[in-house]
């Protein structure tokens, strides 16, 4: 059996008397790569967010390469050096150079040098195709190189897990495709585990292992990527896949 | 004699009213800003017991009038025992006015960093003070600067109430001088283009310095 990274039993989430997580079971083994796929709404977000602690959860355990998270911050922030997330709206920080963004994890948090950290920030810019950027601030991006940066940002600390939450849904269009070759490429040739909420349903079906399928904040089906896409199990997911344009 | 005389013969004592305006203003400003600063951070961290201490402060400091706060320190203190000289008064009740508007004004700033910032510090591993330190903070301060500003502006203008506990700066000197020589007009005309004098430029230069601070934190 394959070394599981994540393995969550019984989650439930509510937002004050809103239950919208539940009874959340899943795992993701090593070098895995699983899509959340669901409407808007069905509670993917959430989801993601509360692999690393970002949302807080009300009953049920989160394990985290073999150990039970406590679910208080201190614990949530050494694990989250290890998952690296990815976000919808970049969030890089406006008053920090790129360099500065990508280094503030790995000497700050992780206490590497900054020369060394550095050599391999440039080397990771070098492979999305950005390391003429290192002291350009992040107004001076266009949104596509923001999100590149981003990742960047999260491969720098060297994360065991990636999460990314709908990462290409505020790109435009032409930007997409780039942004996307980088998660594929890091799924195929570094073998990242990962987990990816998204709404491109072609990259989906061309990276994912696993597909988990949410509505109402609840998994209805966790199928292999192939079998997803060709016959899904529920009804209700060959409905959404009908409703996709792909 | 003449407006132009009568004022003339004014302006030595203009002046000093002038200086000691720029003096009380300048110690209450930084006063302020260093209370509001220390409350606003007792209130970022929460501190234990300080950051309620900090609260209580600023409700009560902004819910009363820097008129009332004097008539204490000058008047009710001195009857426990405690006495200060007008001017001293005049410094303590400016900043204990000061200091829950500055810590207003951190706070906001602080409060006005995005969420998806703090959250993708979190997702860096960044420990809370980090996150404070190279996030929060340095963003939270330029949002605050238009508060400040505006602050800093208020506070000069609430030194003419240092009047009424008879500290001779720019309102007291022209209310004594009209007191004297019941030339109003005139007394009234120099004070205020003497508050115009510290005022216009001073707003000029911070809204500069607004959009400096604007430009270096988030470029727009």
């Amino acid at each position: 059996m394959a070394d599981k990274i994540l393995q969550v039993e019984h989650l439930e989430k509510y937002y004050q008397k809103r239950h919208v997580l539940h009874d959340i079971n899943f795992s993701v083994d090593k070098g895995e790569v699983v899509t959340l796929l669901g409407p808007s709404g069905s509670g993917k977000s959430t989801l993601i967010r509360c692999l690393n602690g970002l949302e807080a959860y009300q009953q049920g355990t989160i394990m985290f390469e073999g150990e039970k998270v406590q679910p208080n911050e201190k614990t949530w922030q050494q694990i989250r050096q290890k998952i690296g997330m990815v976000f919808q709206s970049y969030d890089l920080f406006p008053n920090l150079t790129v360099m500065d963004n990508i280094l503030l994890g790995p000497t700050k948090v992780q206490k590497k040098d900054r020369n060394s950290a550095s050599q391999e920030a440039v080397k990771l810019l070098q492979r999305v195709g950005l390391e003429d950027y290192q002291d350009a601030y992040p107004r001076q991006l266009s949104g596509g190189q923001k999100q590149r940066i981003a990742i960047v940002r999260a491969l720098a600390l060297h994360p065991d897990f990636m999460l990314f939450d709908e990462v290409t849904a505020s790109l435009d269009p032409e930007m997409v495709r780039g942004v996307l070759n980088i998660i594929g490429d890091l799924a195929n040739k570094d073998h990242m585990t990962m987990i990816v909420v998204t709404h491109e349903m072609n990259f989906a079906q061309e990276i994912a292992d696993r597909v988990l399928f949410l509505e109402n904040g609840r998994i209805l089906e966790q199928t292999p990527s192939k079998t997803f896409f060709n016959k899904p199990q529920t009804d209700r997911a060959q409905q959404f896949l009908d409703s996709m344009d792909f | 004699m003449s407006s132009w005389e009568i004022i003339q013969q004014s302006l030595p004592m203009f002046e000093k009213g002038f200086v000691l305006t720029l003096w009380l203003s300048l110690i209450g400003i930084i006063g302020s800003i260093i209370v509001g600063l220390i409350c606003s951070l007792l209130q970022y961290f929460k501190v234990p017991v300080f950051h309620q201490i900090a609260t209580i402060y600023v409700e009560i400091s902004r819910n009363t009038p820097l008129l009332i706060q004097l008539f204490f320190l000058y008047y009710a203190f001195p009857v426990l025992g405690i006495k200060f000289s007008a001017q001293v008064c005049g410094i303590i009740g400016l900043i204990f006015l000061g200091g829950s508007y500055m810590a207003e004004g951190f706070t906001g700033g602080f409060n006005g960093v995005a969420k998806g910032q703090v959250e993708s510090g979190k997702a860096i591993g960044l420990s809370r003070w980090q996150l404070a330190r190279y996030v929060v903070f340095p963003q939270g301060f330029s949002l605050s600067v238009p508060a400040m500003a505006a602050n800093v502006i208020f506070l000069i203008k609430e030194t003419s109430i240092f009047t009424v506990i008879a500290i001779p700066e720019l309102t007291n000197t022209a209310l004594d001088l009209i007191g004297m020589y019941y030339r109003s007009n005139e007394y009234l005309f120099v004070l205020v283009v003497a508050y115009a004098i510290i005022l216009i430029p001073l707003s000029i230069i911070l809204t500069l310095i607004e959009k400096r601070v604007r430009y270096g934190s988030f470029g727009n």
